[in-house]
């Protein structure tokens, strides 16, 4: 029978929750690497019981776990992140330069065709590639030697690059995010990149044109239409046609379109979700009320699915990385707050039902479907 | 042999049992002692020193004979009592954060 195994990474390690298809028991182990913060734990397509897992610390620095168990056993595997030749400097919050710095990696995204390789995202921003299963680590330095590098600032959580989407169409085609730079994308396999942000309009920034300097937080596409994008900024949710040449805003009528995570149903490529946050201030649901909403075409039109979420008194946040979908029928949706809840709906968000409520606050989830 | 006594984070990243015991060639340094037990327990590499620089990450700290070898250069010769393998040298997370 069809399961499913949702990856979930914590501020104090991770956990592994799994289900048979129904989707209604849950097993749940854990801790794995117990204090350490994980920032993501992704398994490979084509392997899925190979797992990458990114372990970090303030004390201890930063270590690639790996799997191939489907998260039974775990190797620390390759950590040698060293930028390409001199890093260089961007731009520091007062505008002054700063050195490039690595602090972390944010995002860890398998292959879709080779279960040893994988791309990271790391903090300060810059995209790396294993082929080896982790092991040995090359940074496409093609990225941060982008022209506008100098320009780039961190968001307010570091200079991350948070999204890595590998065109199921185009294996040379690859779109990351990075906050808060923007949007890139390279047709050759990661050696060359531009910025994708025409249409992005955010407050702060006079220049309408700007190539880089958007807040964008999580992109997110549907394997069938790799063209078409949906992206979380800052504030504004927004969609591109084009494979990021032009962007348009979809927030419409939604309560409030500052957030973080974003995601589109498995087998619906015009339905998608966020979780509307109040504001950048104020990093908890509107009214205390956990609501995601959900549009059916695409953007513009959002309706709330509240059943089975807390509507009061409920001030957590969902972070950029902290949402996925399976590909059972019909779709299931998990996020993850940072009070330490993982909800489901195994019925694409008709309702909802804690899988675990107390966990460290979460920091991704992601999820596996098995055969 | 030189003992070396790891924070719980690292003894379980490397899998360790306890303290761990090193040789090292001629006048053990703080430096040639981290070399040697980053060659055995490859993981721990960039999880005490910087792996470019190799400077000691922030909050971590080394200690040994009730004394604080932190900010010591590297190729400082370690206590006596540690080259003898009486005294351990201790590996701390700081107490820092939250």
């Amino acid at each position: 029978m069809s399961g499913v195994r949702v990856l979930v990474g914590t501020r104090k390690g991770a956990f592994i929750l799994s289900a048979d298809g129904k989707r209604a028991q849950w097993d749940v182990s854990g801790p794995h690497f117990p204090g350490w913060e994980i920032y993501h734990v992704k398994g490979s397509p084509v392997q899925p019981n190979r797992l990458f897992a990114s372990q970090t610390s303030a004390w201890f620095g930063q270590q690639i776990q790996r799997s191939d168990d489907g998260g039974l056993t775990w190797e620390p595997v390759g950590n040698a992140f060293v930028y390409d030749g001199v890093p260089g400097t961007h731009q520091w919050y007062d505008g002054t330069p700063h050195p490039w710095e690595f602090a972390r990696v944010w995002h860890l995204e398998p292959s879709l065709t080779d279960p040893d390789t994988v791309y990271a995202g790391v903090e300060d921003a810059a995209l790396f590639r294993s082929t080896d299963g982790g092991r040995n680590w090359n940074e496409l330095s093609g990225l941060r030697g982008h022209g506008s590098g100098p320009n780039w600032q961190p968001g307010a959580g570091g200079m991350c690059l948070h999204t890595i989407l590998l065109d199921p169409a185009n294996p040379e085609r690859i779109f990351v995010a990075i906050s808060a730079a923007g949007a890139f994308r390279s047709d050759d396999g990661g050696t060359t990149w531009r910025p994708i942000n025409r249409g992005l309009k955010s407050e702060g920034i006079p220049d309408p044109a700007a190539e880089v300097g958007h807040c964008v937080h999580r992109l997110a596409m549907h394997p069938s239409n790799p063209n078409r994008l949906y992206m979380q900024k800052h504030w504004d949710v927004m969609r591109t046609d084009d494979a990021g040449e032009s962007w348009s805003e979809v927030s419409g009528n939604l309560p409030t379109d500052f957030g973080f995570a974003i995601d589109v149903h498995a087998h619906e490529p015009e339905t998608i979700y966020v979780v509307p946050i109040k504001s950048d201030a104020e990093h908890f649901p509107l009214d205390g009320k956990l609501r995601v909403y959900r549009s059916r075409t695409g953007g513009t039109e959002w309706e709330p699915l509240t059943a089975g979420l807390p509507q009061r008194d409920c001030y957590v946040n969902v972070l950029r990385d902290a949402m996925s979908v399976d590909t059972l029928d019909p779709c299931g949706i998990y996020f993850g707050t940072t009070g330490g809840a993982v909800y489901g709906s195994n019925d694409a968000g008709d309702s909802w039902a804690p899988i675990v409520r107390d966990l460290p606050a979460v920091l991704s989830v992601e999820v596996q479907s098995l055969a | 042999m030189i003992r070396v006594v790891l924070p719980v984070a690292l003894r379980a990243l490397a899998r360790i049992e306890g303290e761990v015991a090193l040789s090292v060639e001629g006048e053990p340094t703080q430096g040639s002692v981290l070399d040697a037990l980053e060659q055995r327990y490859p993981m721990l590499q960039g999880a005490i020193r910087d792996r470019v620089t190799r400077k000691r990450r922030p909050f971590v700290r080394f200690f040994a004979c009730e004394r604080d070898l932190s900010h010591e250069a590297p190729e400082t010769p370690l206590p006596d009592a540690v080259a003898r393998g009486l005294e351990p040298l201790l590996v701390v997370g700081a107490m820092a954060g939250g």
